[in-house]
């Protein structure tokens, strides 16, 4: 792979990260039930090559050039990381998912998609509805319905809520059966992955939840691993797996033409406006954390 | 900045280069090119000119050149926002449809120039694109033919210092530091001139132009040997640069943008300077109905700067300073997009206090005139379902700038025009232009004119919006129509041309500034606009009667006594903002500002 030198801050893209507050953090790397028995999978993280598996009697494991990593299962995928993910940042104890643990849930993982760009750009583009009727036309969104209605977004627990999110959608679901006006709440728990919790469009007292676990192989590539925990009866595992292929097809080549790949934290670099407000909060919580990894510090 | 010093020493940034072939702009594409390692998206409007701008939408930061060309402005592929040709201002930003996007909001745009069929760009060049000796002084009679392009993986420099390698047959010469000259066969006239683009540290692209086409019996062999002639020079240089160690590619900086202006090399915007100074020049002046002046304004050319105009959005209007002292509005025509030029339309109305007999007897053609940036307090929603405009008279032209832009998308929209007679039709031409989705009423009386604006309404739509403008009898009449069938007031705009209303200016009160913790007391005869500037609070205003809502501010507490025309209903009796030009407190009372 090329390297490509930034004037600003000369770091190279296929550096390792030496980013505290990322390394530290647990990362997701793949669906569990998509590893094959004893066998030896291949990625990387943060820079690192890593190796990693299930063993034919069930262990999940993974290393990094040669050396045995931390791992752990949550929500169907395996994680590890690089650093010391249970010692003082609290941001690297796993979030909770209460949802994802009732009995009737289908919880599975909706397809792992690589896309050049950053695991912050990634989350910011999944908390942004503006683009719904230009990238997700007569699914997500469609003219004339291209207002955002003001919402709130909080800090709480150091996590990031954004509630009263409506947005009109012809078909919000795959289960969907005409236009409604969703209502979504947001939550960011960890500075690379985020959910929505979205009613169910045939049983508006509960919430589906779809996440983005987002894997930073590097600075300006990434893995997401889209997570749904459905309450739909009706779609197949297929069917749902479809829309969000659809879904993310759609997101993949904005994404990729997005410059600088890596995101900007001063506020000055790019042009906010009511509707970006979570991700005014997103840039400025980061900003807070004191991470470097994928970003361009303010 | 460090980056001119890769490209050989000398100020590349002031230099001008060729980045794309005229052909690569073909109508309705958005193209992408690279100089000095800085992305362009070049595009070119349905009027031809060519616009060469960052790459990078100043919202989210993606490629300009995967958005949409619509013929007046670029529409980015992401969120849907619009840009203006020439000036690269927003003109629309789908959400938030109630509101007009500030002057503020930018693309960055670059000089621009098309010429022996290449487009040319300088990123901070500031005089003119120099003429090349080979082509002789004259414009008309460039003979010139652009030839295919041919992109190299090596750098400018190594292309340069390789010359002296080239082929022996033909005689090359560099002819200033980015491009060089060789003579192609016997006969072809002036030869070859080769213009060097440099694309980053490690990547060129030579633009060869013939400068005499030779005529078409020798075509196929002037071009064959021209080919044969270039592509063995690139051999010979990529195989020189592949032998050194290779040079690494710089990311050019992002420029932050906010604080940019829509036409920072003409105007400023900032609220607290004087309002009028853009000057532009009168270049028509045509009567367009009885008793109808329109009036086409162009900026002045500054040298080394372009002629453009701040960026104008369908429904905006300026303050127009005149000869003989007084300050006027009047509304854009123009479609959004459409900024060669300002259009106004001017009715003479003798009995007023002299603005339109000013323009109308004194004001010609080549006159200089002082003007404001566009302000527009009547924006336009672009993703509606349904769009009714209702123009009263000359009230008629914001709403032919909303109508024009429509009609260029193709959108689907439906303009009544009530006016005396034909004659008294302003535009009539532009009208006839848009065909069947423009309707006339003449001659009605008000009833006929109230049953007529009854019958375009019809019943409300769901993303429905009617737009009013027109003397105040009849907005106050269709404003009550439109309530009477169940219109919602989110979906009626309009804008009066006056403010009708006596305005009672008597009471004194006090006014206390929030954010400053400054209280302040107006006088009978003054307004809060006046205590708020004359204690050096910027704020901007226009019509300064009530009509326009330029002055509006957010009230934080306090009763406000209502005196203008520019809020709607609702808005009145949430009692969350004031027009400080002609509103104010009852006697004693005190209002807090958000200021």
């Amino acid at each position: 792979m090329a390297s490509v030198v930034h004037s600003a801050n000369v770091t190279v893209t296929d550096q390792r990260c030496t980013d505290p507050v990322v390394l530290n953090l647990w990362h997701p790397i793949a669906a569990v039930l998509e590893l094959e028995p004893g066998g030896e999978h291949r990625s990387r993280l943060l820079g690192a090559h890593l190796t990693y598996g299930i063993t034919s009697v069930g262990d999940l494991w993974a290393s990094a050039d040669g050396q045995e990593l931390p791992v752990i299962e949550r929500y169907g995928y395996l994680w590890t990381s690089l650093g010391s993910p249970e010692g003082g940042d609290s941001l690297g104890i796993p979030f909770e998912i209460p949802e994802a643990h009732e009995p009737d849930r289908r919880n599975m993982n909706a397809g792992s998609f690589q896309v050049a760009t950053s695991a912050p750009r990634a989350i910011e583009n999944f908390l942004d509805m503006g683009h719904f009727p230009y990238v997700h036309t007569d699914l997500l969104g469609v003219e004339p319905h291209t207002e955002v209605a003001d919402y709130q977004v909080d800090i709480h627990d150091g996590e990031i809520w954004a509630t009263d999110c409506l947005f009109f959608q012809p078909v919000a679901a795959a289960s969907a059966t005409g236009g409604q006006i969703s209502e979504y709440t947001y939550r960011v728990p960890h500075p690379f992955c985020v959910m929505l919790y979205k009613n169910v469009p045939t049983d508006p007292s509960r919430r589906d939840v779809i996440a983005i676990f987002v894997q930073a192989m590097t600075e300006e590539t990434v893995r997401v691993h889209n997570f749904y925990s459905m309450v739909d009866e009706t779609t197949s595992d297929n069917g749902l797996r479809r829309f969000q292929q659809v879904i993310f097809s759609q997101d993949k080549p904005i994404l990729e033409n997005q410059r600088p790949t890596k995101l900007p934290l001063d506020p000055r670099v790019e042009t906010p406006i009511r509707a970006d407000q979570s991700a005014i909060v997103y840039r400025r919580w980061l900003t807070e954390l004191g991470l470097t990894y994928a970003v361009i510090p303010a | 900045m460090t980056e001119s010093g890769s490209f050989g020493g000398e100020d590349v940034a002031q230099r001008w280069f060729p980045v794309a072939a005229s052909s690569d702009a073909p109508f309705r594409h958005v193209a992408q090119a690279k100089l000095l390692g800085r992305e362009y998206a070049i595009w070119r409007a349905d009027d031809g000119y060519v616009n060469a701008w960052e790459n990078r939408c100043l919202h989210r930061g993606v490629r300009l050149s995967i958005g949409q060309n619509e013929g007046t402005e670029l529409r980015c592929t992401y969120h849907g926002w619009r840009y203006s040709s020439r000036s690269g201002g927003c003109t629309y930003i789908p959400a938030h449809p109630a509101d007009a996007p500030a002057q503020t909001i930018c693309n960055q745009t670059y000089r621009c120039e098309e010429r022996h069929g290449l487009i040319w760009v300088t990123e901070a060049g500031t005089g003119e694109l120099p003429r090349h000796a080979a082509f002789g002084s004259s414009t008309s009679e460039d003979a010139s033919l652009a030839l295919r392009a041919l992109p190299l993986n090596a750098p400018a420099s190594l292309v340069l210092e390789m010359l002296e390698a080239y082929p022996a047959h033909t005689a090359a010469e560099a002819t200033g530091s980015h491009s060089f000259q060789f003579q192609v066969a016997d006969g072809d006239g002036g030869g070859v001139v080769a213009f060097v683009q440099p694309v980053d540290e490690a990547h060129c692209v030579i633009r060869p132009v013939l400068v005499d086409a030779p005529p078409d019996s020798r075509r196929l062999e002037v071009l064959r040997s021209e080919a044969l002639i270039l592509n063995r020079f690139r051999e010979v240089v990529e195989q020189e640069a592949a032998s050194r160690p290779s040079t690494p590619v710089i990311e050019r900086d992002i420029l932050p943008v906010l604080g940019r202006a829509a036409s920072e090399t003409s105007v400023s915007f900032a609220p607290s300077q004087s309002r009028t100074e853009l000057r532009v020049v009168v270049t028509t002046k045509t009567p367009v109905a009885d008793g109808v002046m329109s009036f086409e304004f162009a900026p002045i050319a500054t040298p080394g700067e372009p002629a453009v105009l701040p960026t104008a959005q369908p429904g905006a209007h300026i303050d127009v300073q005149l000869p003989n002292g007084l300050i006027r509005q009047y509304s854009l025509t123009n479609r959004s997009g459409d900024q060669e030029r300002y259009v106004i339309g001017v009715k003479l109305e003798p009995e007023s206090t002299g603005g339109s007999t000013c323009l109308h007897e004194t004001v010609r053609e080549g006159d200089v005139l002082a003007i404001s940036a566009p302000r527009n307090n009547f924006p336009l929603r672009r993703s509606a379902t349904r769009t009714i405009l209702i123009a009263g008279g000359i009230g008629l032209t914001p709403l032919l700038a909303m109508a024009e832009t429509l009609h260029a998308a193709g959108q689907p929209f439906e303009f009544h025009c009530f006016a005396r007679s034909q004659a008294h039709l302003p535009f009539a031409s532009r009208l006839e232009a848009m065909g069947a989705s423009v309707t006339t009423h003449l001659g009605l009386d008000p009833s006929q004119t109230a049953r007529a604006i009854e019958q375009a309404l019809g019943r409300h739509e769901p993303a429905a919006h009617v737009y009013l403008c027109g003397p105040a009898p009849m907005l106050d009449a269709a404003q009550q129509i439109a309530a009477d069938s169940d219109w919602p007031e989110d979906a009626v705009h309009f804008e009066y041309f006056a403010n009708t209303n006596e305005v009672d200016r008597s009471s004194s009160f006090e006014i206390s500034l929030a954010r400053s913790s400054l209280t302040l007391s107006v006088g009978p005869g003054e307004t809060i606009l006046d205590v708020l500037r004359s204690n050096g609070v910027p704020l901007d205003a226009s019509c300064q009667q009530g009509a326009c809502g330029t002055c509006v501010v957010e009230l934080l507490d306090g009763e406000p006594q209502h005196q203008d025309v520019h809020l709607k209903p609702s808005e009145r009796a949430a009692g969350d903002r004031i027009i400080t030009c002609v509103s104010r407190a009852a006697a004693g009372e005190r209002l807090v500002l958000d200021i």
